[in-house]
């Protein structure tokens, strides 16, 4: 593989580790004060992912436009719409996990690289639960 | 409910949510991909074609925490019991694959490409943790 691609990757990546720590996704107890609407609830996620899109919407329609990416790679953007049990199910079990531990991938990641030992613990089992899902798919689809 | 504002950052989530925001612009513009998370992760666990760039990707946020040492420290582990990461950790890894997404891909890019996908996604995930959070802390 050409080495450009794999230092934008590189690059993207520690951009968005960087982005989740400074804006508190990396805490799990700010993960669990914004579900937690019924107690004292921190609305400070809120903001994250509207700073997300603000800067996302544009930009994204215009790339949605490209054959190839400004370095040359096939655009692969997503492109289903259909909406199915599956998703919500996932999604809903996605939902439940994430408020029990207050973290999710990408949080998990980073502070799997900062040393967390519940991160270690979060990430092998998150991983588990892929291959879990890649087995079930195998046989239900 | 009431309003927590002694942990209150608005402006620290507005500012990471542009740089994440600006992170999955860039993944998109030059590598042509969606920066969602789950999917780097599980579609490097199946050894697809493309393992190159997620690892790459994957280092990159393994290390985010290097460059920012001394500046903003992450928090120290809060005490989670080992079923409870256990539990959690497998939920979200089978849940995201279900969905193809999780709060990266379907929330942050997913929603700024206003997929009617994702915003289902989002709208699931998001009831889901209020109502476990709800669950775990008030009952």
């Amino acid at each position: 593989m050409k080495r450009l691609p794999l230092l934008s990757a590189l690059l993207s990546g520690e951009m968005f580790g960087v982005g989740l720590m400074i804006s508190g996704m990396t805490d799990p107890a700010r993960v669990k004060g914004f579900l937690d609407l019924a107690g004292a609830w921190n609305p400070s996620l809120a903001f994250v992912m509207a700073g997300a899109i603000a800067v996302g919407i544009l930009p994204f329609r215009r790339l949605a436009g490209r054959q190839v990416s400004l370095l040359g790679e096939t655009m692969q953007l997503p492109t289903r719409r259909d909406i199915t049990p599956r998703l919500v199910l996932g999604s809903v079990m996605f939902g439940t996990g994430w408020a029990i531990a207050g973290i999710c991938p990408g949080p998990a990641l980073v502070r799997l690289g900062g040393g967390s030992y519940e991160a270690l613990v979060f990430v092998l089992a998150m991983l588990a639960g892929m291959k879990l899902f890649a087995w079930y798919d195998a046989r239900h689809s | 409910m009431s309003l927590d504002l002694d942990h209150f950052h608005p402006w620290a989530g507005l500012l990471g949510g542009i740089v994440i925001g600006l992170a999955a612009l860039s993944l998109a513009a030059f590598n042509g991909r969606i920066a969602g998370i789950s999917g780097i992760v599980g579609s490097a666990l199946e050894r697809s074609v493309g393992l190159s760039w997620r690892l790459a990707f994957m280092v990159g946020m393994l290390v985010a925490p290097w460059l920012l040492a001394g500046v903003l420290p992450l928090v120290p582990d809060s005490g989670t019991t080992l079923p409870r990461l256990i539990g959690a950790g497998l939920l979200v890894g089978f849940g995201t694959r279900m969905a193809a997404g999780c709060t990266s891909g379907h929330g942050v890019c997913g929603l700024a490409r206003l997929s009617p996908r994702s915003l289902v996604a989002v709208l699931s995930f998001m009831a889901a943790g209020f109502a476990t959070t709800y669950v775990l802390e008030h009952l």
